[in-house]
């Protein structure tokens, strides 16, 4: 199902008004309300007059994650407290987590391109939609909920968590539809078999996935194990949450919902466009947001677009697969996780360099974070209840700041290989 | 008597502790004493070698932890209830022990070392147990 034809399946000459409209405005009241746009356009000797159209887009300066974090909590907000009517919230990269505002239009814009989604998704209103995405801070939960309210299907709010219940309700109240992240969805096809449940009794077709990196392979294993269609959707809260973009029922790269956020390609070294389908970092500039506007924010993540006409009928520019991070970033569980998020943990604990090892692993389905400290000497207590109370104290402020939970393990100096003088932070054993 | 410990950090992992012992013979030092402390993923090797600085520099060179301490080395009659008497005398002044192992022993002595929580104080009621 199409749900807004006359923008999902507009020319390309359309799409290009649109966005040249919206972002005329959109620059201009950045410029106006928040000083450090203005600065960093000023900076580039620009005033709002200098973009005409989208094709001027990149002329502006870029946004990263610590402009976010620089103005915390609500320096970036461009309109007065009394209009924003929802915060959300993820977590940053010294523990101070980056803060998104809504008003009641970003609201519905976003349920709006939440609806969008689901009907790519293949997702109708007789459709019972379980929502087993964290409701809170994180955008998933409520994202995914107010999409499938406005879209007029039944929303089961059941949050995540909670495995043996997920599967009763499956059964109880016939879903259709589960949303949750991908790891989870594997997690549930073992819970099913270890209580006996056979997936083909369930009524479920489709799954949308999110908020985590997940392969083809990874799919194909999804849709056996569980019997159903599952989807790729896509998002970040700096940007609006779930529903940026997501694939449709042809599984060939996620549509952007674009007359809401522009994407573009650039090369993260040296910051400039890349050709045409070629893969480099994703950049989103939002053009219809009212509580956060944000320019040309930098996602780290890798992909290509495709600009081809979809089998669907979309005109919908696609986002490939993400294909990794420009940065170290780890996706843990839907929760990101800087190796120097435990470095300042570490640092703050000695006086010296701490070495240290970071390991992800998936047991089973779901995925541990491994930390190993070299016991240098600052660190190394004669008595086996120090070492013990450090072991503790690495562990409960490292789970304090990156809000998973970390097995720590104390090794011997020089245990963690060094390359070319620099240690290696992190090791993924994920097969994803 | 204080002599100065040596202890090292090791991880449960084979050949780490012979390792540390051949560093050591390799270097002429000698060793009079150890134990080991213990738990499920590390352990602390202590030590009473010929040499402590020395020991201590050589095995940092081959990249372990290392850390002087001081203890005590403290006498006891090398009979049944000989042990159990020092001890005895040690709670009643209110001496607290960390840990503490044999050293060595003959026909009618054995020296202990003792680490206790508070050096000078419980080197003061060995004194006074001595003497």
């Amino acid at each position: 199902m199409i749900w807004n034809r006359t923008i999902e399946c507009a020319s390309r000459d359309e799409m290009a008004a649109i966005q040249s409209e919206r972002l005329i405005r959109t620059v201009q009241r950045v410029y106006h309300n928040i000083p450090s746009y203005r600065t960093k356009m000023q900076e580039k000797g620009l005033v709002p007059a200098d973009i005409k159209s989208v094709e001027d887009i990149t002329k502006l300066p870029f946004t990263i994650k610590s402009d976010l974090r620089d103005n915390y909590p609500f320096g970036m907000f461009t309109v007065p407290m009394s209009e924003i009517v929802r915060l959300h919230a993820s977590s940053g990269t010294t523990g101070k987590p980056t803060v998104v505002g809504y008003t009641r239009n970003d609201l519905q814009m976003w349920a709006e391109v939440v609806t969008r989604s689901l009907g790519m998704a293949g997702v109708h209103q007789k459709d019972i939609v379980q929502v087993a995405y964290g409701y809170g801070l994180f955008t998933g939960g409520l994202g995914l909920h107010y999409g499938t309210e406005n879209l007029g299907a039944t929303v089961i709010p059941i949050s995540g968590g909670n495995t043996q219940k997920q599967i009763q309700l499956m059964q109880d109240f016939q879903s259709t539809v589960i949303a949750c992240t991908p790891s989870y969805a594997l997690y549930l096809s073992e819970v099913m078999q270890e209580m006996g449940v056979d997936p083909e009794s369930l009524k479920l077709r489709i799954g949308i996935f999110g908020a985590e990196p997940w392969s083809e392979s990874m799919r194909r294993e999804i849709e056996s194990k569980l019997k159903i269609k599952a989807i790729d959707i896509y998002g970040l809260s700096e940007v609006v949450g779930p529903g940026v973009s997501c694939e449709c029922e042809h599984q060939c790269g996620m549509h952007v919902n674009e007359d809401h956020f522009i994407p573009e390609i650039i090369n993260p070294e040296t910051l400039d466009p890349v050709a045409p389908g070629e893969i480099g970092e994703l950049v989103f500039s939002t053009i219809t947001k009212e509580g956060i506007p944000i320019l040309r924010y930098r996602t780290r993540d890798l992909t290509r677009l495709i600009y081809d006409k979809c089998e669907c009928g979309r005109t919908l520019v696609r986002m490939e697969k993400c294909m990794g991070r420009s940065d170290d970033m780890l996706i843990i569980r839907g929760v990101n996780v800087f190796p120097s998020q435990v470095e300042s943990v570490l640092l703050s604990m000695s006086e010296t360099e701490p070495h240290y090892l970071l390991i992800v692993d998936r047991v089973g389905t779901l995925d541990v974070l491994k930390l190993m400290v070299e016991v240098q000497e600052q660190f190394f207590s004669d008595e086996v209840r120090q070492l013990e109370a450090l072991k503790k104290k690495i562990t409960h402020n490292i789970q304090s700041i990156l809000g998973i939970s970390v097995d720590v393990k104390l090794v011997e100096p020089k245990t963690i290989e060094r390359t070319a003088g620099k240690a290696k932070r992190v090791i993924d054993n994920r097969k994803i | 008597m204080i002599i100065k410990q040596v202890s090292v950090f090791l991880e449960n992992k084979s050949g780490r502790l012979s390792e540390v012992t051949r560093i050591l013979g390799d270097a002429g030092i000698n060793i009079s004493a150890f134990t080991i402390a213990d738990t499920s993923d590390f352990g602390i090797l202590r030590l009473v070698v010929s040499d402590p600085d020395e020991a201590c520099k050589v095995l940092r060179d081959s990249d372990f932890s290392v850390q002087t301490t001081e203890v005590l080395l403290a006498n006891s009659p090398n009979k049944p209830g000989g042990l159990a008497q020092l001890l005895e005398f040690l709670n009643a002044k209110g001496a607290f022990i960390e840990y503490m192992y044999a050293f060595s022993m003959n026909d009618d002595q054995a020296t202990i070392v003792i680490r206790p929580t508070n050096m000078q104080r419980c080197l003061a009621i060995l004194e006074e147990y001595a003497g």
